[in-house]
């Protein structure tokens, strides 16, 4: 790597991550322009791996570029619900034995990385959208489709075009019953649907070290649902610490230059913010949760590669301990990973969620995506710590979908509607 | 089954698509995640706003859509399935990045025009032209989709990545990268 690029003052992290790992520093890309990335590593899951194997072998091609590098993960829909789910899983476990790759069932693929795989300064390449979760870490990771992933498979590339930046400078401090999720649906709320669109997001700011990895996981993560293509928080002494624990390896550490462009900036003071809602649908608007009143839920999930972490399901059991889940809603808590279902197993968290009247589940994506566990029936609402509120999402098109953090959604599970959480808190 | 590749010259009637159109709108997941074949995947296509869309299709037909069209998700099933209902090609005002790669990786054109709703109503007449990279309206005006790199207006007119390794054995910007290292 060049230690002149590395300094360069006016770079962003992407156009220094890209200068640097696509020809080792010695050119340097600007945002605009196009370069071809080598991939660290290579994920797929078992929404976009089956039809990836297909055009894999529909290319001709006979071995993977490197088998240590790619990861299949099944936990879309794990374990299948159906038939038909079973035979593309088949498909997956039939290509990783012929090929040596590397396969996981059941944790959620960007938590599995995040927990035992991704390191700072890695180009990941994942075929799902909310592969930029990485970015918490310091990886430029970022979601592609199966047949570009089929051709990472084959050769252990892929184009890029560097994108432009936005700044995102965080200050102040939450207030009680406030976390990472009402950030990002804030900030979301703020730019649109498609604000960050083929964008890099740089979170930046004081109050960015109050932030743990699973915060700037969840943040990372929902970045997607504005459209950008990485979302970034450089490695500080928060990550510092969590890969001391994790018993990585040495971290390869970017920094932004302090002279770099940003196509746009913008300031979140974290002790202004309410609990956030998104919704029904993604063409509402984000409002406080606060100025809802009424309105039955008849599905509360608290889960999905967003908000399914330890620290989330920590703040759910602490508002549900003691309490009942309202008759007439039914609440479904699913860990991201094996690794947050056996803690909350061991800390009896679990046994306060069954107390209450909750379903806890294996871990797994789950009623996120609409093939088990929680699927939505005709004209049910729903409110969803998972990533998007989309018509027909998670089951019926006629269902209504609202999104916010797990605390919202947890102190909404006893109500039996909407509701601030920070009378539980 | 594989589709002929893009001609250059491609008419047809529209179907127009508001702003936002998400890939859960153009493609549940519900059904995607169960087929792995093209055509079941153009079954489910606009299922959102339209479960019979299919059936109403012609083949030759054209998408003219709004800003973020295909946002979401990474699948590449919503592409799929946009054209294997036989959907020729998308003008957009803008797309949706994930989208916008993965209709070039398997070879539906995808044009980015911005203003193009205004100039189109649902069934018209348009022509797309794959060389200039343009769209000529019912009443003839020309309008100019945004620049795309010319390796990737190539891989469109091969017809996608399959096409293209098939053929060269390589990938497009493996081209480019060499290109790019002898500059």
């Amino acid at each position: 790597m060049s230690q002149t690029t590395l300094n360069d003052d006016a770079l962003t992290f992407a156009e220094k991550i890209i200068s640097v790992k696509a020809d080792g520093g010695k050119k340097i890309h600007h945002a605009g322009e196009i370069a071809v990335l080598p991939a660290d590593m290579a994920m797929a899951q078992d929404s976009t791996g089956p039809l990836a194997i297909k055009v894999f072998r529909e290319m001709g091609v006979q071995k993977v570029w490197d088998p240590k590098k790619i990861h299949l993960v099944i936990d879309h829909s794990f374990p299948a619900p159906d038939e038909k789910v079973a035979n593309l899983h088949i498909l997956i476990r039939e290509f990783v034995k012929q090929q040596g790759v590397r396969l996981v069932e059941g944790s959620i693929s960007h938590q599995h990385l995040l927990e035992n795989h991704v390191i700072p300064g890695m180009v990941l390449f994942g075929a799902d959208s909310h592969t930029c979760q990485a970015g918490a870490i310091g990886a430029f990771a970022t979601g592609i489709g199966s047949s570009e992933m089929a051709a990472v498979w084959a050769s252990g590339k892929l184009w890029v075009r560097v994108p432009e930046s936005i700044k995102i400078n965080l200050t102040g401090q939450f207030k009680k019953g406030v976390y990472a999720r009402d950030i990002i649906t804030h900030f979301i709320g703020m730019v649109g649907e498609d604000g960050g669109n083929y964008k890099s997001l740089e979170w930046k700011g004081p109050a960015v070290k109050s932030l743990s990895i699973a915060s700037r996981a969840c943040i990372s993560n929902n970045s997607m649902e504005c459209g950008c293509k990485i979302s970034i928080f450089e490695v500080d002494p928060v990550t510092q610490d969590y890969f001391k624990t994790a018993n990585r390896k040495a971290m390869f550490e970017i920094h932004a230059g302090p002279k770099a462009h940003y196509k746009e900036e913008y300031d979140i003071d974290l002790g202004t913010l309410e609990p956030q809602v998104w919704g029904p649908g993604n063409e509402s608007k984000v409002r406080s949760a606060s100025e809802f009143r009424d309105g039955h839920l008849d599905e509360v999930f608290i889960g999905s590669s967003t908000n399914g972490r330890y620290e989330d399901l920590q703040v759910v059991g602490k508002i549900l301990k003691g309490h009942k889940v309202k008759a007439g809603t039914r609440c479904i808590i699913t860990p991201a990973s094996r690794n947050v279902f056996e803690r909350a197993i061991q800390d009896g968290l679990v046994e306060t969620f069954l107390e209450s009247g909750a379903v806890f589940t294996n871990a797994t994506c789950g009623a996120c995506v609409g093939t088990h566990l929680g699927v939505l029936g005709e004209n049910e609402t729903c409110l969803s710590t998972s990533p998007r509120n989309y018509v027909g999402r998670m089951g019926a098109s006629t269902a209504k979908i609202y999104l916010s953090s797990p605390a919202t959604a947890a102190a909404s599970a006893l109500e039996g509607h909407i509701a601030d959480p920070r009378r539980y808190l | 089954m594989s589709l002929p590749v893009p001609s250059t010259i491609i008419r047809g009637r529209t179907w127009v698509w508001p702003d936002d159109v998400n890939t859960d709108i153009i493609i549940p997941f519900r059904f995607k995640a169960r087929t792995n074949d093209p055509v079941e995947m153009a079954k489910y296509a606009m299922y959102g706003f339209d479960p019979e869309f299919y059936k109403k299709v012609k083949p030759g037909d054209l998408f003219v859509a709004g800003r973020n069209f295909g946002g979401g998700s990474s699948r590449e099933q919503a592409p799929v399935a946009i054209k294997y209902s036989g959907i020729a090609a998308v003008v957009a005002e803008s797309f949706a990045r994930i989208f916008y790669r993965n209709s070039f990786a398997i070879g539906l054109p995808a044009l980015e025009v911005p203003g193009i709703t205004k100039q189109v109503k649902q069934f018209d007449e348009i022509s797309i032209n794959l060389q200039d990279w343009s769209v000529t309206t019912k009443d003839g005006k020309v309008y100019h989709a945004l620049k795309v790199p010319e390796f990737l207006r190539g891989l469109m007119r091969e017809g996608g990545l399959v096409e293209y390794y098939k053929k060269h054995k390589s990938f497009p910007w493996e081209r480019l990268q060499a290109t790019a290292s002898t500059t």
